[in-house]
């Protein structure tokens, strides 16, 4: 029993106790580099520059009188460029962060229970400015220091969002909120997480990917691996169960659900970690044998691409293609002059949309919502497409690894990513039961 | 003055004097000649000159084939030559409209053409509508109803048309939400929106309507199969003033709750059908609709008094229509307390109407014009007094099958309705008394009295002396009528358009002859009266030329001398049954040449060959509909049967075992039974 459960767990997988000067040696080589904020701050500088002459430009024209479409146009790219500025702005200022944080920076991801009331990284966006004003009030700058900070942090927030979208089979444990402390942290190490099986046979060394098909395995071994003790799923002691509930921590240094996070969000079982790691931090080398271009680290997002990829793809006039026609709907209202594409393929799929309508009720929650939903996603795909994984672009740590000349390129990756993205939407897997309902009401 | 002149002139030049008017004065006279083409027709042949002008002049135009053959392109053509500045163009007599045909209507009316009715035809695709749409440019007006076989390419052809603002699309059962999301976009200025029985468009293309035709007025989604989540987005069509949700069964109380708010512009509202809406939903939708003037809730929910309170707050409502629901006294009552004064009532086929509760409505609602009472079988004399006595100004009484109205009733209608234009008086208890009084009603227009055993020519000799202005009079089955009430009808009212004497046995030749005199006779129904022959036929056929429908179901003795004049004369006859008469292929034959026949019924004819009817039915080429005996379809060549059903020809095989004709008073007891069971 008890060589079987220590070969359960992997031998690299062990338990981290945070230390004070652990931190000290993460953070200390990434404190705020003047040079770095010299560079943006002029970059920032010529930015604003080329809207204010653009916003010039634009009062010049407004006494003529111009088509509408086209001064929404030009309101969109005003509207994008002050946004890149800001986010610019905003990561700028968050280099300063750990100056600013690092006093009480080190107790935070204790798992010890602290005295220090200090919010945890994981809890409310309003209290760690509170906290950081307190803190500062002999300081002269004090307040408008909090609140460029709690901009910040808010701004960390909603990108945090985004990471839970985008990950959507890992956030399962979003809404825990386990207090810190009260769960033990495992970290694997790349080379476990990748491993193709996790367990071993003792006697031939055979891999399995489930416990229970290595005591499938073991039963021919011999007779006493066919006890029903030994085919029994292994027991885990009740009192350490109850008292120490287990939670993963990446070991990508810098992601969010790495320990050292500042906003570090754990991971619940293993299976999470490993799809995790795959998808965010490894080569996407899976591509859809359909359309070549979609690309996956994860076998099963593969799968489950290649199962409604090229059918029924609804596409707009602009060339962007959802997967959902509500998707396309909500797309085609938000724009204007964009339409519905006819797809030139045989009428039979004509035919199978009529009977849509039909059993597509669950699917259309959002109609209207939808299409506001579209325009947010859309835009946040701006900010993140141009900086990267938002929250490696807001993590102080990172600073530098962020280039801040892609910045520029962002209106270019407008709709790159949006089908990618409807496609990780929760709901998209209801797409083939939606389909097999359409064969069915055809008549109706 | 002016024409004294021209004549005077023209006895020295000898000219026609019609060629000194100017062109202007022309205009204007043929401006007055619109309701009757036979009018413009006579007019074009006055003088060649005329001729021209009424041909430059014309801004409709409504061909309808005059031969089957296939040369009816080569009519078309002629005729668009012919008027070149058609502006609207209806082809609902054209059954087939291939693309050839319509890029040669595109090339000829060009810019000019505003308005095109396709919604009979057949054979046109996206090709030919996107050739129309890309020529005529300035289009406002498409109709292409009944297009079921238009795909969301055609839609798509369609939307690109900017400047379109009139778009009816009833039963494209093939379009789907792509096809509307093309023409959402790309009619900006749609006001006027058909949907019915498109049944592959969901929420979401409804929905998108919503998001884009800002400039909506009426919106017609019937039977389609949308729920609530499309209507957050319709309630963005700020100028929308008419609705219809008819028999929307996806839409319920909780959908209409939740908008919270309904149309403020809203001015029609129909919302019949829907079986899960009740009071409650209905006063969520009309709490801001105040502008709403007519309802219809037909086939509803139950008519009591919270759903009356509900709809008291619409101050501007005119007319309610409620068929078919289920009323309470409370509910009626109601109706009655509103402030508001209705102009028209509905409770057609309702239960539980009573005295009690019409009386009431009818006593506050004195503005009331028009008032339906079908087969409110509580209703007695009581309810009559009380309308006749406080609306004076009914337009229009239904009663049909109202059987406990006495005959005093009748003598209070002719005595205080005057402006009475309809009245449906089918299955009352009325005798030649009555109907002396209701001619008082000298207005009157619509006349029926179907199944009204107790009348006889005394009493229609009063209607046609007191009604000159019939058009439409029902006979059906009211057996004492002879010749000399029909005479005395076709001779009062030289209006009648429509006649039913269907079984009335004792009617003779001379009844037709008579009515003859009356030239906008379009429809002319004599089921079951063997006395008529082919002689009458002839006589009809010669002087009313405007015949649409003729139905001559067991006229035993018309034979095929009678089809003969009909096939000369009657160019507009577009529907005629001949089951049981003594009609062979040689008339059918005949009634070949007849170019706008669509629908032939031929039950029971025992003059009938295969091989002749298959050549009458080859001949026929505009046919749309055919009821046969179901043994001809084995009979017909194969080929014969697919050539005409991929004409467009619809066959409908009957298998009813020849009927001998019932004794009329036994008739109307039977069918009582049959109602009561």
């Amino acid at each position: 029993m008890i060589r079987k459960k220590l070969e359960t767990i992997p031998p690299s997988l062990t338990q981290i106790k945070l230390i004070q000067e652990d931190i000290d040696t993460k953070i200390k080589p990434q404190l705020w580099d003047p040079k770095t904020m010299l560079t943006n701050l002029s970059i920032m500088e010529d930015k604003i520059h080329q809207l204010q002459e653009l916003v010039q430009l634009i009062v010049a024209k407004s006494s003529i009188n111009q088509p509408n479409e086209f001064l929404i146009q030009q309101q969109q790219l005003v509207t994008a460029d002050l946004t890149s500025i800001i986010i610019q702005l905003i990561s700028t200022a968050g280099s300063l962060l750990p100056a600013v944080k690092h006093p009480n920076f080190s107790s935070n991801p204790n798992p010890n229970p602290n005295p220090n009331p200090n919010p945890s990284a994981g809890n409310g966006v309003g209290s760690l400015p509170q906290h950081n004003n307190s803190d500062d009030n002999h300081d002269s700058d004090g307040n408008s220091h909090g609140n460029m900070v709690s901009k910040m942090e808010d701004q960390s927030h909603e990108t945090d969002h985004m990471d839970v979208h985008e990950e959507h089979d890992d956030d399962i444990d979003e809404g825990e909120n386990l207090p810190p402390g009260s769960y033990e942290i495992l970290q694997l190490e790349k080379e476990e997480i990748l491993a193709p099986h996790t367990h071993f046979c003792v006697i031939c060394g055979k891999g399995f990917k489930r416990d229970a098909n290595l005591r499938m395995h073991m039963r021919g071994h011999g007779d006493e691996y066919k006890t029903a003790a030994a085919l029994a799923k292994p027991h885990k002691d009740p009192v350490t169960e109850v008292k120490l509930i287990k939670r993963y921590s990446c070991p990508y240094v810098g992601c969010k659900r790495n320990k050292d996070h500042k906003k570090f969000q754990p991971l619940k079982t293993i299976l999470c970690v490993k799809n995790h790691y795959k998808r965010t931090h490894c080569d996407k080398s899976y591509t859809c044998s359909r359309c070549n271009t979609k690309k996956f680290s994860v076998i099963a997002d593969l799968k489950t691409h290649e199962k409604h990829c090229g059918r029924d793809r609804w596409i707009c006039s602009c060339g962007t293609t959802f997967s959902r026609k509500d998707k396309l709907f909500g797309h085609i209202a938000l724009f204007q002059g964009h339409t519905p594409a006819i797809p030139v393929e045989e009428p039979k799929g004509g035919e199978a949309v009529g009977g849509y309508n039909h059993d597509h009720g669950d699917n259309y929650n959002n109609n209207i919502e939808g299409s506001k939903e579209v325009g947010f996603f859309d835009f946040n795909f701006n900010s993140n497409g141009s900086a990267g994984d938002p929250s490696v672009c807001f993590s102080p740590m990172n600073m530098e690894s962020c280039n801040v000349n892609r910045f520029q390129d962002f209106p270019r990756t407008l709709f790159e990513d949006s089908d990618n993205f409807s496609l990780l939407l929760p709901g998209s897997c209801n797409y083939l039961w939606k389909n097999g309902g359409e064969s069915s009401s055809k008549d109706l | 003055m002016k024409k004294q002149k021209c004549i005077q002139e023209d006895a020295e030049t000898k000219i026609s004097p019609f060629d000194f008017l100017s062109e202007e004065i022309v205009f204007s006279i043929l401006d007055y000649l619109e309701p009757n083409p036979f009018d413009r027709k006579s007019f074009s042949l006055v003088s060649k000159s005329f001729y021209s002008i009424e041909s430059r002049h014309r801004k409709t135009l409504k061909p309808f084939p005059r031969t089957s053959n296939d040369h009816r392109h080569d009519q078309l053509k002629n005729l668009l030559k012919r008027y070149p500045s058609i502006i609207q163009l209806d082809l609902s007599l054209c059954p087939r409209i291939t693309d050839s045909c319509l890029s040669y209507i595109t090339n000829s009316c060009g810019k000019t053409l505003k308005s095109i009715d396709l919604s009979r035809s057949r054979f046109f695709t996206h090709v030919g509508l996107s050739n129309l749409v890309s020529n005529c440019v300035n289009l406002v007006d498409i109709d292409l109803s009944n297009a079921v076989h238009l795909n969301d390419t055609a839609a798509a052809a369609v939307a690109s048309c900017r400047s379109l603002e009139r778009l009816c699309l009833t039963r494209c059962k093939s379009l789907t939400d792509i096809g509307i999301g093309c023409i959402a976009v790309g009619c900006l200025n749609l006001r006027v929106l058909s949907l019915k029985w498109c049944l592959g468009v969901s929420d979401l293309g409804v929905a998108l309507i919503g998001v884009k035709c800002k400039q909506i007025r009426s919106l017609d989604l019937s039977h389609l199969l949308i729920t609530e989540k499309c209507l957050p987005s319709l309630l963005k069509l700020e100028y929308l003033e008419d609705l219809n949700l008819e028999g929307c069964c996806g839409i319920n109380d909780e959908s209409l709750v939740s908008l919270k708010q309904g149309w403020t512009s809203l001015k029609t509202l129909n919302m019949s059908y829907c079986e899960n809406v009740t009071h409650v939903g209905i006063s969520s939708l009309t709490n801001s609709a105040s502008c709403l003037q007519n309802l219809n809730l037909s086939y509803g929910s139950l008519v009591n008094h919270p759903l009356s309170e509900s709809l008291q707050k619409l101050s501007q409502l005119q007319s309610i229509r409620l068929d078919g629901c289920q009323v309470t006294n409370s509910g009626l009552k109601g109706i009655g307390n509103w402030c508001v004064s209705l102009k028209e009532l509905s409770l057609s086929k309702c239960s539980g109407v009573t005295d009690d509760g019409l009386s009431c409505i009818v006593m506050k609602h004195t503005d009331l014009k028009k008032l339906d009472i079908t087969c409110c079988r509580k209703i007695t004399h009581v309810s009559i007094a009380h309308v006749t006595k406080s609306c004076g100004s009914l337009v229009s009484l239904k009663m049909e099958s109202c059987t406990l109205v006495s005959s005093e009733a009748f003598f209070l209608i002719g005595q205080n309705c005057h402006f009475l234009e309809e009245l449906d008086l089918t299955d009352n208890d009325i005798d030649d008394e009555g109907l002396k009084f209701i001619s008082k009603c000298s207005e009157l227009s619509v006349l029926k009295l179907g199944i009204c055993l107790n009348i006889s020519d005394e009493g229609l000799i009063f209607i046609g002396n007191g009604c000159p202005k019939l058009r439409e009079l029902d006979l059906y089955r009211s057996i004492e009528i002879t010749d000399r009430g029909i005479s005395a009808v076709a001779h009062g009212c030289p209006m009648l358009e429509m006649i039913n004497v269907s079984y009335c046995e004792n009617i003779t030749d001379s009844s037709l002859i008579s009515l003859s005199n009356c030239s906008k006779l379009n429809t002319v129904e004599c089921r079951g009266c063997p006395n008529i022959t082919s002689l009458g036929l002839r006589a009809i056929a010669i002087r009313c030329k405007q015949m649409i429908k003729l139905d001559i179901k067991k006229c035993f003795n018309v034979n095929d001398s009678g089809m003969i004049p009909l096939a000369q004369f009657s160019h507009n006859l577009r529907q005629i049954n001949l089951s049981y008469s003594s009609v062979t292929d040689v008339g059918l034959l005949y009634l070949s040449s007849l170019g706008c026949l669509q629908s032939l019924t031929i039950l029971h004819m025992e003059g009938l060959t295969p091989v002749g009817l298959a050549a009458a039915l080859l001949g026929c080429g505009g046919l749309m509909k055919v009821k046969l005996q179901s043994s001809f379809r084995n009979l017909l060549p194969r080929l014969v049967l697919e050539h005409l059903e991929a004409r467009g020809c619809v066959f409908q095989w009957r298998d009813k075992v020849f009927q001998a004709e019932l004794d009329p008073k036994c008739w109307k007891l039977q069918a009582e039974d049959v109602e009561e069971a």
